[in-house]
């Protein structure tokens, strides 16, 4: 537990719990980011370099826009955002108890404990990842691919502004 | 020959079938339909000739002829009901002479009735009416010749109302059903008891049947209310009912009122045939009446009959009754049918007497002669009626004797026999052997003086019909008025003179004059043969003077009585003018009664009506109110059922239905109200899931 | 207390926190940026057991992540065009306006 570490982890929740509970849709996504960021530098921390650099890649540079173009396409940032749910403390309270869930099953489980309390920091090459991806995990890297090049079709499909008149066609397949 | 007792039920069948074929003929055949009653009568008349013939040879020693063929009718159970013919010299006495009347009747009736539209109907019933009196005639069983007395009575109700729409014609009818039935009651009880105690309905069953020796002993030795013997009551009952049907007094109320039928039905039915179907009952049940009961060993006759005392003793006295009554009440009748008709109610009453002082022989050939002469009589008198234009007042006729010749004559045969002319007339030979068997009858002579007085009474009021009828002057004979109260039918033109009436009506007139002096000739004490005949003794039978000082006393005294009567009255009545009766203005007060009939109508209106009224009103009370009240009862219990089972089925069942379906339509609704279509409220539902699921799988873990 | 458990800890505190945002706020957008929150704090447990748990050569926690954020953003993109799509529909982006399925 370095302070490195508590400072990380302060900023990241912080932000979390900031994007979660501001009124302003824009300044909720900008928090989301920063915690995005935050997070980043917590596998920094841990020596996950290249999942480091991934996730700034994709969930900063990517979804995070992602998130400010739909805000910016849904006017939500103009309007002011109403009183929070009905189901607040509902809600609230399911949290809370699955965070509690969780903190017990983590202080509590034995396995845990047997775990050494420090090791040395594996290596992390990324010719190490490049062979694993295409070796081990060839499978898994073609079907997200797929995956991918779908929900970018889907996507946009969805999001496509239909033409005056005629009715979108979900599937359409004479054959 | 003796087979044809086997055959007997041909002769009611003959007319019951001819019946049948006339019902189902249709309105305007008249001619088939007389063809067909007038033929199956003829043959029936054969048929019963070739029955008579059989019972005149006896066999030696053994008494009457009696044949007998029983069988079985339907089976019930265990026991069948069986039923008989019976041929005895009674049965074929009676065979021939009913339809030997009833054919020259039928032939009487195409004339009479020419006129009239419902001819064939009339002819339909006549038919009935002969079946059932033959059916009657030759029953060997209590039953059938119950039935056949009902069917009697029946057609004789058809008959007497033939015109109906006449509402005289209709009540006479009604009455005479009605007091004939009240004489069937008695009658019936008879059978029942007679039933219950022989356990047999037959008569005649070697040995077995309820009129032979067995039974009568068993019966005559029995004692029941007031010391009477079971038979002598049993024959009392079944006399009840030959009151009703041959008109003694008191049940004699209906005879007079049948008049309202037409000639013919009067002739037939209530002077030949079923009027005298009473004497025959007692003549057939006569071994019931016996008084002393003694066997007489294997040959011979069974018992010896005694009759002085018993059920005789009260026939004896009701016959004489009736035989004076009715000939006082005929004295001042003025209606020509009427007259004949107390006349046949007097003679019933003669007959009745001889039945019960002389026994059966006695009553029965009386009944015989009658029947002749009394339907020729009747037939005269439709000759008068229908050559008069139907006029029946005989105030209004007069001087026929000229107009009608041939009526006269015969009518003047069948008057001298009534009246009991001597020597050459059946009626006197018929009604000499009543008053002689009544003036040695040992309980009493009064009976032999009261027939002796009906005699003079008979041989006055016959006189006077016949000099209204035939010999008065005719001065209002052409009056214009037509019959007042009978035949209203009749479309002929008025002021025509009488004239006679077409051969064949006068035809029939004419045979049956002519065997009532025939008939004379069977009874006279020098050849007894009807006697003798019944008894079966018929090889004994001696030609010759077998009669004792008594019996020609007798016939002294009845000419004397006939000569009184027939003088008296033609008196009184050739000198008087026809406006004022004789009689009547000497006797004004008598005479008023005697035309009002004694008044007993009128008595029985005053009481028995009145009791039966007031039965009837009570009855309906009872009714309306007890039974009514009793049925209602029950239908309130019934509808309160009916209201509980539908509250039942409302409020229990249905509410329960209901109430069944409305909560699981709460709970569907309450279960709605999961789907909120929220997809937060379902990612919570999914959280707390979650929670649950590792709080136990932790829980299963640690243990 | 070694590391683990506080990086565990972190973790399941940005879980719960991104679970609360997504179950509280009526925003779509928001509700997807929680899921995004949930997502990451998987993947830093994934990570935090590559680096202390057994066996890290085999770098599965890393290729775990790794695939982890590629579908992670592909259902952000997806997600994000539906609201979008949702938004032109029903002129509001707000969760309990899409409530047809309500019955």
């Amino acid at each position: 537990m370095t302070l490195a570490f508590a400072i990380l982890a302060g900023l990241t929740v912080g932000a979390a719990i900031a994007a979660m509970t501001l009124r302003n849709l824009v300044h909720c996504s900008l928090c989301a980011t920063v915690s995005l960021v935050g997070l980043a530098l917590l596998y920094l921390n841990l020596g996950a370099e290249f999942a480091a650099f991934v996730q700034i890649l994709v969930y900063v540079g990517a979804v995070a826009i992602l998130i400010v173009f739909a805000v910016l396409l849904t006017r939500s940032g103009e309007a002011p955002a109403g009183r929070v749910s009905y189901g607040l403390w509902t809600g609230l309270g399911v949290a809370l108890a699955v965070f509690g869930t969780l903190a017990w099953a983590i202080g509590g489980s034995s396995a845990l404990k047997a775990l050494p309390k420090d090791s040395a920091v594996p290596a992390l090459p990324v010719k190490d990842v490049g062979d694993k991806l295409v070796g081990d995990f060839v499978l898994p890297l073609q079907v997200i691919a797929l995956l991918l090049t779908a929900a970018m079709l889907g996507a946009i499909v969805i999001a496509m502004r239909e033409a005056k008149g005629n009715p979108q066609p979900a599937t359409r397949n004479p054959q | 020959m003796k087979g044809i007792v086997n055959q007997l039920w041909l002769i009611p069948a003959l007319p019951l079938l001819a019946a049948g074929i006339i019902a189902l003929l249709k309105r305007p055949q008249r001619k088939p339909a007389a063809a067909l009653a007038i033929g199956s009568m003829a043959l029936a008349f054969l048929v019963s000739c070739v029955a008579f013939v059989a019972t005149l040879q006896p066999e030696a020693g053994k008494g009457a002829v009696q044949l007998t063929h029983n069988f079985a009718w339907f089976d019930l159970g265990g026991s069948a009901l069986r039923l008989g013919w019976l041929l005895d010299p009674l049965t074929a006495g009676m065979l021939v002479m009913v339809t030997f009347v009833g054919s020259l009747i039928f032939i009487f009736s195409t004339g009479y009735m020419a006129d009239d539209e419902n001819f064939t109907r009339f002819f339909g019933f006549l038919a009935l009416f002969a079946a059932a009196m033959l059916g009657l005639l030759i029953a060997n069983n209590l039953l059938f010749l119950f039935m056949c007395w009902e069917l009697v009575g029946v057609a004789s109700y058809l008959l007497i109302g033939f015109w109906f729409h006449k509402p005289s014609a209709a009540a006479a009818a009604k009455k005479a059903f009605i007091t004939t039935r009240i004489g069937d009651l008695g009658f019936f009880l008879g059978i029942v008891w007679l039933y219950h105690e022989s356990g047999t309905l037959l008569f005649y069953d070697e040995g077995a049947g309820c009129l032979e020796q067995t039974v009568v002993t068993k019966l005559f030795w029995q004692a029941t209310v007031g010391g009477l013997s079971v038979s002598t009551a049993i024959s009392l009952l079944l006399f009840c009912g030959a009151v009703g049907k041959s008109g003694q007094v008191p049940l004699h109320v209906w005879l007079p009122d049948a008049m309202e039928g037409p000639t013919p039905v009067s002739a037939l039915i209530h002077a030949a045939t079923m009027v005298a179907a009473g004497v025959f009952l007692m003549a057939r049940v006569h071994p019931l009446m016996a008084t002393v009961v003694t066997p007489l060993g294997e040959a011979g006759s069974a018992f010896e009959f005694v009759w002085d005392g018993g059920a005789p003793f009260v026939i004896a006295w009701v016959g004489a009754i009736t035989a004076v009554f009715a000939a006082l009440i005929a004295v001042a009748q003025n209606d020509i049918k009427r007259i004949l008709a107390y006349s046949t109610v007097s003679q019933l009453g003669y007959m009745m007497l001889g039945l019960g002082v002389g026994g059966p022989a006695v009553g029965m050939f009386h009944l015989l002669t009658h029947a002749f002469f009394k339907a020729l009589l009747f037939l005269g008198a439709g000759s008068v009626i229908h050559g008069s234009h139907h006029e029946q007042d005989i105030r209004r006729m007069g001087g026929l004797r000229k107009l009608m010749p041939v009526t006269f004559a015969t009518y003047a045969v069948g008057m001298m026999a009534l009246a009991g002319f001597p020597l050459v007339f059946s009626g006197f030979w018929s009604k000499d052997e009543v008053l002689h068997a009544a003036m040695i009858w040992s309980p009493s002579k009064l009976p032999f003086a009261l027939a002796l007085f009906g005699a003079v009474l008979t041989s006055f009021y016959m006189t006077r019909q016949m000099w209204y009828v035939f010999f008065a002057p005719r001065a209002e004979a052409a009056h214009a008025e037509p019959a007042a109260h009978h035949d209203d039918h009749h479309a002929h033109g008025h002021a025509h003179e009488p004239y006679e009436s077409p051969r064949v009506m006068t035809v029939p007139l004419a045979i049956l004059a002519g065997a009532t002096v025939l008939l004379s000739l069977f009874a006279t004490p020098v050849w007894p043969w009807f006697h003798a005949y019944l008894g079966g003794h018929l090889d004994h039978l001696h030609v010759g003077w077998s009669a004792d000082s008594a019996a020609l006393l007798t016939m002294v005294l009845s000419v004397i009585a006939v000569a009184v009567g027939v003088g008296v009255s033609w008196r009184l009545y050739s000198r008087s003018s026809t406006s004022v009766d004789a009689v009547g203005s000497r006797f004004p007060k008598l005479f008023k009664a005697l035309e009002g009939r004694l008044f007993v109508d009128e008595f029985y209106a005053a009481t028995v009506f009145r009791l039966n009224a007031a039965v009837a009103t009570l009855s309906d009370w009872f009714d309306r109110f007890v039974w009514g009240s009793v049925v209602e009862l029950t239908a309130l219990v019934a509808k309160a059922l009916a209201f509980v089972s539908r509250s039942v089925d409302e409020q229990g069942i249905n509410f329960g239905f209901d109430a069944g379906c409305q909560t699981t339509r709460g709970a569907g609704w309450l279960a709605s109200k999961l789907q909120n279509g929220q997809t937060q409220c379902y990612l919570r539902i999914l959280g707390t899931g979650v929670v649950v699921l590792i709080v136990a799988l932790a829980w299963m873990g640690k243990n | 207390m070694n590391p683990l458990h506080g990086y565990l800890l972190v973790s399941a505190l940005l879980f719960a926190v991104g679970l609360a945002g997504a179950l509280v706020r009526r925003n779509a957008i928001l509700v997807l940026v929680g899921v995004e929150l949930m997502l990451n704090a998987a993947n830093l447990n994934f990570l935090a057991f590559w680096r202390y748990g057994p066996n890290p050569e085999a770098l599965t926690g890393v290729m775990f992540v790794i695939f982890a954020i590629g579908v992670a953003a592909a259902e952000a993109a997806v997600g994000l065009a539906l609201v979008i799509a949702i938004y032109r529909h029903y002129r509001s982006s707000n969760v309990e306006d899409v409530a047809t399925m309500k019955g």
